[in-house]
């Protein structure tokens, strides 16, 4: 009987050991970006295949992607506005968490690499297609776990849009390479 | 004098003064004695309402970033704001918040600093755009040589509202002509007047009117039926009696609100009407020209300001209110200016030909804006004759290109003198950012 209470009291003490340690260590931060960015790839996936692509000049031609949308009435934010809309939009409801996209070959030049982890990571993506980079970095008083994945060409709509700017520093970009990436940061 | 009765001395007057300053902070009616300094022109009027702003005596930037927000917000968004908080909160910019946090408008609008304060309610050095942008002449091969603190004071661009001189929009108003050829058509629009919401009555006969006799007097009920109100069939009594008070001599923007709610909404929000905002911690006497620093007719001085100011009791002529009630107070260089200017005169052969296109004061200050209301769209007067005042490049969508081509537009509002002789002549310099976007588009 004692070498089962004892037993008992073992394995129970063991157990809410394991149960501390596991509310304690949380989700793991690369798993944490790993799944926000599936979440964002997807929706900006959608909206440039299945809003822009289909509903723009090169399908139905039922709205305007335009940099300046709200001066149109079919005017329609431009895939890069929106995924920042949803940031923005994030921003406001939490800073548990932040993202943006930025590319070495931007289109507006406040989306290029700042910080060293920024251009480290950009540089990783570009030379390993397929590949991720985490990093951590320090921007003023606080320490992030900061990820930076690829943003594919996933439509000739990103492409084309992309070639022909006047302001965008690379012309031959192919549908399938990675145009620049979407850089999340977690404070730890 | 022994030690301890000069200490005894210093205790009585520094109790007296506390005293006096407790007093004053809890139950004075005005709290000058507590201002850090002069009040910007943006706000002296409301400078007594100090709670308006200072909503908690323990707040800090975030406390006034939700004042400013409260009451700028909504023109910041219609203005497509070109740098809003949600530019600056990505911790890749904690760097440059560091030099001017631009999260908050106070990094830049600091109150009660007014011996420092440039136009718009500036307060850091002009320069200020080289913080984020000054590699620009890397991109841009015409901004090689032009100063930082010319940025946004030459025409070519503003912080907050670009409406107007955004790089496409240059593009597709570039070759207009001064004069647009269609410009006798600015005024024709076919959207309905708000007005045409409000429930439709017959008109009234002259022998309807419902005042009480001690208030029926002859030259009143004419004016009256004459006006838009009576037409309307809106009754004396729809003005000046209330539920709850009775009857009013002298009815004011809150009835007036009853069936012109946009049009008082405006009022509120601009120069003459924003001591009497109900959003206002602390209720101010109406306006008076007095009380501001441009330079107003003599004997208006101490007229207050209200709807009937411009509008005058029972005739309500909207041709008064565009013109003659303006220059009834304003007597600055632009506004003594403007019989003698080409809008003045046009407006002037106006009044011999009514049909014809002509700019009043309120064209440009008080121009005709679109807006919804349940989905519908409809044509307002904008009662706020700040909101496409500063900088004047807001004016260039709302009333300059109804006549004239962006390219004048933009010159002539970046002229000092022009603006002072209410526009009589061509602008003597030329703005080159057209020129600059056309050449980037042809290369």
């Amino acid at each position: 009987m004692k070498k089962i209470l004892t037993t008992a009291l073992l394995t129970a003490g063991a157990l809410s050991l394991y149960g501390c340690s596991e509310s304690k260590k949380g989700i793991d931060p690369k798993v944490h970006t790993d799944s926000l960015f599936a979440v964002m790839k997807a929706d900006r996936t959608n909206y440039t295949k299945l809003i822009i692509k289909r509903l723009g000049p090169a399908g139905a031609g039922a709205i305007a992607p335009e940099e300046h949308w709200k001066d149109f009435d079919n005017g329609a934010p431009l895939p890069a506005q929106m995924f920042r809309a949803g940031a923005e939009a994030v921003s406001e409801m939490t800073d548990a968490f932040t993202y943006s996209l930025q590319s070495n070959w931007p289109i507006n030049k406040q989306n290029a690499p700042k910080t060293p982890v920024e251009k480290e990571g950009l540089d990783y993506i570009a030379a390993n297609p397929g590949s991720n980079y985490y990093g951590e970095e320090t921007l003023g008083d606080v320490t992030y776990f900061t990820a930076v994945y690829p943003d594919v060409a996933v439509s000739d709509a990103c492409t084309k849009c992309h070639n022909e700017h006047k302001d965008s520093p690379k012309t031959d970009f192919k549908v399938g390479e990675v145009m620049g990436g979407v850089v999340i940061r977690v404070p730890l | 004098m022994k030690t301890y009765t000069l200490w005894i001395i210093w205790l009585i007057a520094f109790l007296a003064g506390l005293t006096y300053f407790i007093v004053r902070l809890l139950f004075g009616e005005t709290k000058e004695e507590f201002l850090i300094g002069d009040t910007t022109y943006g706000h002296y009027q409301i400078e007594m309402a100090c709670e308006t702003c200072h909503t908690s005596p323990f707040g800090g930037t975030e406390v006034l970033q939700n004042a400013c927000t409260q009451c700028h917000e909504d023109e910041l968004e219609a203005a497509n704001d070109s740098h809003p908080k949600s530019k600056f909160t990505d911790p890749r910019n904690a760097n440059l918040l560091k030099i001017i946090d631009a999260r908050y408008c106070i990094s830049c609008h600091t109150e009660h600093q007014k011996e420092q304060t440039h136009a718009m309610g500036l307060t850091l050095p002009k320069d200020y755009c080289y913080h984020c942008h000054e590699d620009i002449s890397e991109e841009r091969e015409s901004h090689k040589d032009l100063a930082f603190d010319s940025c946004a004071s030459a025409g070519c661009h503003n912080y907050h509202d670009n409406r107007a001189l955004y790089e496409k929009f240059l593009l597709e108003h570039s070759g207009e002509p001064s004069l647009l050829e269609n410009w006798q058509n600015a005024d024709v629009n076919e959207l309905p007047k708000i007005t045409s919401t409000l429930p439709k009555k017959e008109a009234l006969t002259k022998e309807s009117f419902d005042a009480p006799p001690t208030f029926a007097r002859q030259s009143i009920i004419d004016d009256w039926h004459q006006d838009a109100h009576a037409n309307a069939g809106i009754n004396c009594s729809g003005c000046h009696q209330t539920e709850s008070q009775g009857w009013i001599e002298k009815p004011n923007h809150e009835q007036c609100a009853d069936c012109h709610q946009q049009e008082t909404k405006g009022f509120l929000t601009g120069k003459h009407g924003m001591r009497l905002n109900p959003d206002l911690t602390t209720a101010l006497a109406p306006a008076t020209p007095s009380m501001s620093e441009l330079n107003f007719q003599k004997e208006a001085s101490h007229l207050t300001q209200g709807c009937n100011s411009c509008h005058g009791a029972h005739t309500f002529d909207t041709q008064t209110a565009a013109v003659d009630s303006c220059l009834g107070c304003h007597a600055d260089e632009h506004s003594l200016a403007f019989y003698e200017s080409p809008h003045g005169k046009l407006w002037q052969q106006k009044k011999v030909q009514p049909n014809i296109t002509a700019v009043s004061c309120a064209t440009c200050h008080m121009p005709q804006v679109e807006t919804t209301i349940n989905g519908e769209q409809f044509l307002l007067v904008q009662h706020n004759q700040n909101d496409n005042l500063r900088p004047n490049e807001k004016m260039i969508r709302s009333a300059c290109l109804d006549c004239h081509g962006l390219e004048f537009a933009i010159d002539a509002l970046a002229d000092e003198k022009l603006i002072k002789n209410n526009f009589s002549g061509k602008p003597p310099e030329h703005i080159p950012s057209i020129d600059w976007a056309k050449a980037r588009d042809e290369k």
